[in-house]
C-alpha cells in the first residue's frame, strides 16, 4: 500500500514575469486517492500540467519519477503511456460524435485504415457500465447532460488502461447529487486498487474521498496532510489556503425589505426543441426590493431555463404567464426589452457566454449598456474608460489596467468582469446564475460582499445555486425548484440542507424509490 | 500610462505597416537598379491609388463581413460585373441622367447585399454558401445583360466623377502649389485635432500617452501625407477617386471604432452568445453587414467601369479573393471579433504595391500569381508570429 506510484521532486515552471512553481515536491502512493487544494492561480492546474506533459520536459526545473523510474514527458501521449491520465476540467468531447468514438479517439480501435467499429462500440460499453452509465455508447455527446459527460471522460481514460488518474475539479460544473456519484466513483475504483490526484475547491469533497491533501498557495507546497494522522478538518485547510483564517465564509448583511419588485406568477416555459415538453411549469415567485432570494435545485431542475426565460424570453417556447416588475405587468419579448425594464442575467457560463475573451476589460463591462457611455450612437472612449476604471474599483477586480484581455484574468476576476458589466447596466433586479461557480474561497467572499452591497442599495437579487451552504448563507428566502417546479420556499431560519433535499426527494416523480 | 509601450512593441504591434514599408523599400531598390524607373515616380503614385482603388473600397466592406465571425462573401466580384453592367446600359445604352443611373446603381447593390444578408441573418444559411449562389447568380446576370459582349466606352461626363484629377487647371506649377497645399491643411488638420483631443483629455482629468508620442506620431503620418502629396503634385494633381477612399476609409474606420454598431460588430465576432445575452440584435448586426457589402460592391463597380471605361462581363473576376486578402493580411481575425479598417487598407496597399512592383520589374504574369501567394502567406506569418512573441513575452 505504501509504495512510491509517482514522486515529483522540486519542481520550479517560470512563466515570463511569473514564478508559478517553485521547489514543488509531490509524491503519490500506490492506491490512494491524493488531494490537491488551493485557491485559483495557486499552481495546482500548472503542476499537473507538468505531470501529464502538456508543458515538455525542459520547460520547467526537476523531476518526475514513475516507479522510481526518471521520466521526461515531451508530450501528452507519452504520459499516457505510462498509465498517467489527466481530465481537464473543461471536457474535451467533440459534442457531434457518439460517446463510444469520443472515448475512442486518439485511440482508434482496430487498424489505422479500418477502424473496428464492432469493437469500439461493445469496449466502450463495457467500460460505461463500469463507470456507471446507462447509455448506449451510440448517443451523442451533445445528447446527455455534463454530469454524464464527466463520466464519459473517466471511461475514456479507462479505455487508456490508466494507472493515475487526475482530475481537474472534476464536480466544478455538477450538482450535488452528481458529484456525490462521481466521488463514490472514485472510492470504488479507489477499493480496486487505482490511483486518483483530484484538484477541487470543494473542501467537504475532498474531505470525504482523499487518504492524503496537500495544499498549494502561491506555488508552493504549504502542507500535505494525512487521514491517518489526522482528522481533516475544513478550518485548518482553509487556512493553509489562503494564508489567513477565514472566521465566517458569508459576509453579514442587515437585510432591509422594502416592496415586491419583481413577481411571476404561473410560469411556464417548453422545451425549444421537444414538443410538449415543459422545462419549468406553473413557477409562481416573488422578489423584494433589498432581498437576496436563493433558488436551490438539482441541475437539470430548470433554473437556468426559468431565469433565461424571464430575461427577456431568451430560452424556451411557448412562454406563458404574467410577470409584474414594481406591479406593472411587463411583456420582455428581447434581451433589450428586459435590460430596459431594469433586469439583469449574470450567466453561469462566463466564457461560453458571458464575456467575451480577447476583448479588454473595458469592452466587457459596457457591453451591455453602451447607450450609457454614448451619444447618438458614437462611443465616448474616454468616457467608457473612465467609467470601466470605476467598475474595476469598485468591485476590486485584479488587473494591470481595463485595456487588459478578459482572456488573461483568473476565474474569480473574469466573474468580477461580468458582473461589473451588469452592474453597470443599472438594473434593478439581478438574475445571478451560479455567481461563484469554479472560483476560490477568498474570491467567493468577495462576490458575496458585492451581492450584499447591491441588496442593500435597494436592488432585488435572485440568485442560482447548486452549492447548497451558498444559498443557505447569503439568501433571506430560498425557493427549492425540482423538475420545473417550486416545490418549496422556506425563509433562512428555516432553511437547512437537510430541508432542502428532503424537499426535492419527496417531490421526484418515482426516484426517491430505490 | 497604457500607451507607453516599449520602441520594441510598438513596433511589433505595427509589424504588417513596418512588412509593408520594407516592401516598398525593396522594390525601389530592385526597380532603380534595375534601371526601370521609380516606384515613387509621380505617376506612378497616381496609377497606384487608380488602380487599386476598388481594392481599399471593397476590403472596408469585406473587413464588416469577417468581424462578424470569420464570415466572407465570395458574390463580391459578380456583383460588380452585375453592377457595372447595369451602369453601362443605363449610362452608355440608354443614356439615362447619370445621377439618376449612379443610384441606380447603388440600391441595386444595396438591394443584392439585404437578398444575401437576408437568408445569411434570419434564416442562418451559412455565408459561405448563399455568397457561393449568388457569385453564380450574379455572374450569371451580368452576363445576361451584357450578352457576353462589352459596353463601352463610356462619356466623359459619367467617367469625370472618378477618373479626373483636381485642381483642373494645366499649369504644373499651379497644380502642384494647390495640391502641396491641400496636403498641408491634410496635417496641420491631423496635427491639432491631435493636440485639442490631447488637450480636452488632460482636462476632463482622463489618462493620455505620453507628448513624445503624440508629436512622433503626428510628425510621421504628416510626413507621409505631405510625401504623397507632393509627388501627386508633380502629376497631375489630387486624383477624384483618392477624395472618395479618403471619404469612406475615414467614415468606415470611424465607424467601427467610435460608434455603437461599430462595436456591436466586434462584440458578435469575439462571441456571439455573449453579445445576444447582452441585448445586441446579433442578426440585425449580420444582416447590416451583408447589405453593407452589396452597397460597397456597387461603389467599386462604378469606380471600375470608369477606370476601365467600359462595362465588361468578365469584370470583377477575382475581386472578393484581393478584399479577403487584404483583410487577413492587415490583421483581422479568421475566426471574428479583431481587425481594423485601418490593418485592412494597410493590407490593400501591400497588394497593390506587390502588383504594381512586379509589373514594374517586368515579371511574368504567371510568375507573378505564384509570388503574391507565396508573399501573402508569407506576410501572415510573420504578422502572426510577430503577435505570438510579444503575447508571450
Amino acid at each position: 500500500m505504501d509504495t512510491l506510484l509517482l514522486e515529483m521532486r522540486n519542481i520550479t515552471k517560470t512563466f515570463p514575469g511569473v514564478k508559478a512553481l517553485s521547489n514543488v515536491s509531490l509524491d503519490v502512493r500506490q492506491g490512494e486517492i491524493h488531494a490537491i487544494v488551493g485557491e485559483n492561480g495557486a499552481g495546482k492546474s500548472t503542476l499537473m500540467n507538468i505531470l501529464s506533459g502538456v508543458y515538455p520536459s525542459g520547460t520547467f526545473d526537476g523531476e518526475i519519477l514513475v516507479h522510481g523510474q526518471q521520466c521526461h514527458f515531451h508530450s501528452i501521449k507519452e504520459s499516457e503511456e505510462k498509465g498517467i491520465v489527466i481530465i481537464h476540467q473543461e471536457l474535451a468531447l467533440v459534442p457531434y460524435l457518439t460517446i463510444a468514438e469520443n472515448m475512442f479517439l486518439g485511440n482508434e480501435q482496430g487498424h489505422v485504415f479500418r477502424i473496428d467499429w464492432d469493437k469500439t462500440y461493445s469496449r466502450a460499453d463495457e467500460l460505461l457500465a463500469l463507470v456507471g452509465l446507462e447509455e448506449s455508447s451510440k448517443t451523442s455527446i451533445k445528447d446527455i447532460g455534463v454530469g454524464k459527460q464527466q463520466l464519459v471522460e473517466i471511461a475514456k481514460a479507462m479505455a487508456k488502461n490508466v494507472k493515475v488518474l487526475i482530475l481537474d475539479e472534476p464536480t466544478a460544473s455538477l450538482n450535488d447529487t452528481e458529484a456525490k456519484k462521481l466521488l463514490d466513483l472514485l472510492l470504488q475504483f479507489k477499493s480496486r486498487g487505482m490511483t486518483s490526484i483530484l484538484i477541487s475547491h470543494k473542501l467537504n469533497e475532498v474531505s470525504y474521498v482523499a487518504d492524503r491533501i496537500t495544499v498549494i498557495r502561491d506555488g508552493e507546497v504549504i502542507t500535505t496532510m494525512d487521514k491517518q494522522e489526522e482528522r481533516f478538518e475544513e478550518n485548518k485547510i482553509i487556512k493553509a489556503m489562503v494564508g489567513r483564517n477565514i472566521s465566517d465564509r458569508f459576509p453579514k448583511r442587515k437585510a432591509t425589505i422594502g416592496e415586491i419588485s419583481l413577481e411571476v406568477e404561473n410560469w411556464t416555459v417548453y422545451h425549444p426543441l421537444y414538443e410538449g415538453r415543459k422545462v419549468c411549469e406553473d413557477i409562481n415567485v416573488k422578489v423584494h426590493r433589498g432581498e437576496v432570494v436563493g433558488i436551490s435545485g438539482l441541475m437539470g431542475a430548470g433554473r437556468t431555463e426559468f431565469a433565461m426565460s424571464l430575461f427577456g424570453k431568451s430560452y424556451g417556447r411557448n412562454i406563458t404567464g404574467t410577470m409584474r416588475i414594481n406591479g406593472k405587468p411587463v411583456e420582455l419579448n428581447t434581451v433589450r426589452a428586459a435590460i430596459d425594464n431594469k433586469l439583469a442575467y449574470v450567466t453561469e457560463d462566463r466564457k461560453g457566454n458571458g464575456l467575451i475573451l480577447s476583448k479588454t476589460i473595458m469592452e466587457n463591462t459596457t457591453l451591455a449598456n453602451l447607450k450609457g457611455v454614448s451619444t447618438h450612437q458614437v462611443i465616448d472612449s474616454d468616457l467608457e474608460l473612465q467609467v470601466s476604471k470605476e467598475i474595476v474599483e469598485k468591485l476590486h477586480t485584479k488587473c494591470s489596467s481595463v485595456r487588459e484581455e478578459v482572456n488573461n484574468l483568473s476565474g474569480g476576476n473574469q466573474q468580477k468582469v461580468l458582473l461589473g458589466k451588469w452592474i453597470f447596466a443599472q438594473p434593478e433586479i439581478l438574475l445571478l446564475d451560479e455567481p461563484t461557480r469554479g472560483i476560490d474561497v477568498g474570491a467567493k467572499y468577495e462576490i458575496y460582499c458585492i451581492i450584499n452591497q447591491l441588496a442593500e442599495e435597494g436592488k432585488s437579487v435572485l440568485v442560482i445555486s447548486s452549492e447548497m451552504p451558498e444559498i443557505l448563507g447569503i439568501c433571506d428566502r430560498i425557493y427549492v425548484l425540482s423538475e420545473g417546479k417550486i416545490v418549496g420556499e422556506m425563509t433562512q431560519k428555516e432553511a437547512s440542507q437537510e430541508a432542502i433535499m428532503t424537499c426535492i426527494v419527496q417531490n421526484q416523480k418515482g426516484a426517491g424509490q430505490s | 500610462m497604457i500607451h507607453n509601450l516599449g520602441i520594441k512593441e510598438t513596433l511589433k504591434k505595427n509589424s504588417m505597416l513596418l512588412v509593408l514599408l520594407a516592401t516598398m523599400v525593396l522594390f525601389q531598390v530592385l526597380i532603380t537598379s534595375g534601371g526601370r524607373g521609380s516606384l515613387f515616380a509621380p505617376a506612378n503614385i497616381s496609377n497606384l491609388i487608380s488602380q487599386n482603388a476598388y481594392v481599399v473600397i471593397l476590403a472596408s466592406g469585406m473587413l464588416l463581413c469577417i468581424l462578424t465571425g470569420g464570415n466572407i462573401d465570395l458574390s463580391v466580384g459578380s456583383v460588380v460585373a452585375l453592377v457595372g453592367a447595369l451602369a453601362g446600359t443605363l449610362v452608355v445604352n440608354l443614356q439615362w441622367n447619370i445621377y439618376l443611373s449612379i443610384l441606380i446603381c447603388l440600391i441595386t447593390g444595396l438591394a443584392i447585399g439585404a437578398w444575401q444578408g437576408f437568408w445569411i441573418a434570419y434564416i442562418r444559411i451559412p455565408p459561405f454558401i448563399v455568397t457561393l449562389a449568388g457569385m453564380l447568380l450574379w455572374r450569371g446576370v451580368a452576363l445576361l445583360i451584357l450578352n457576353g459582349l462589352t459596353i463601352s466606352p463610356f462619356p466623359e461626363a459619367y467617367t469625370r466623377y472618378f477618373t479626373s484629377f483636381v485642381p483642373k487647371v494645366s499649369d504644373p506649377s499651379t497644380i502642384f502649389a494647390i495640391t502641396f497645399t491641400v496636403g498641408i491643411i491634410v496635417s496641420i488638420i491631423f496635427g491639432v485635432w491631435s493636440f485639442f483631443d490631447r488637450y480636452t483629455k488632460t482636462k476632463k482629468g482622463y489618462q493620455t500617452e505620453a507628448l513624445v508620442f503624440t508629436i512622433i506620431r503626428v510628425a510621421m503620418l504628416s510626413a507621409a501625407v505631405l510625401v504623397v502629396f507632393g509627388l501627386l503634385g508633380m502629376h497631375k494633381g489630387i486624383p477624384v477617386v483618392l477624395i472618395l477612399l479618403a471619404v469612406i476609409v475615414l467614415g468606415y474606420s470611424y465607424f467601427t471604432s467610435r460608434t455603437v454598431p461599430g462595436r456591436h460588430l466586434y462584440a458578435m465576432g469575439g462571441n456571439e452568445k455573449a453579445a445576444k445575452l447582452s441585448g445586441i440584435d446579433t442578426n440585425k448586426v449580420l444582416f447590416f453587414a451583408y447589405a453593407n457589402m452589396g452597397f460597397l460592391s456597387a461603389v467599386a463597380a462604378l469606380v471600375g467601369v470608369a477606370r476601365f471605361n467600359s462595362a465588361a462581363p468578365t469584370a470583377g473576376t477575382n475581386y472578393e479573393m484581393d478584399a479577403i486578402g487584404s483583410c487577413f493580411i492587415g490583421g483581422a481575425s479568421a475566426y471574428g471579433g479583431t481587425g481594423t479598417v485601418g490593418g485592412a487598407i494597410i493590407g490593400a496597399i501591400f497588394m497593390g504595391v506587390l502588383n504594381n512592383g512586379m509589373s514594374i520589374l517586368g515579371i511574368d504574369a504567371n510568375w507573378q500569381r505564384a509570388v503574391k501567394g507565396i508573399v501573402v502567406l508569407a506576410a501572415v506569418v510573420f504578422d502572426v508570429l510577430s503577435k505570438k512573441r510579444v503575447k508571450s513575452s
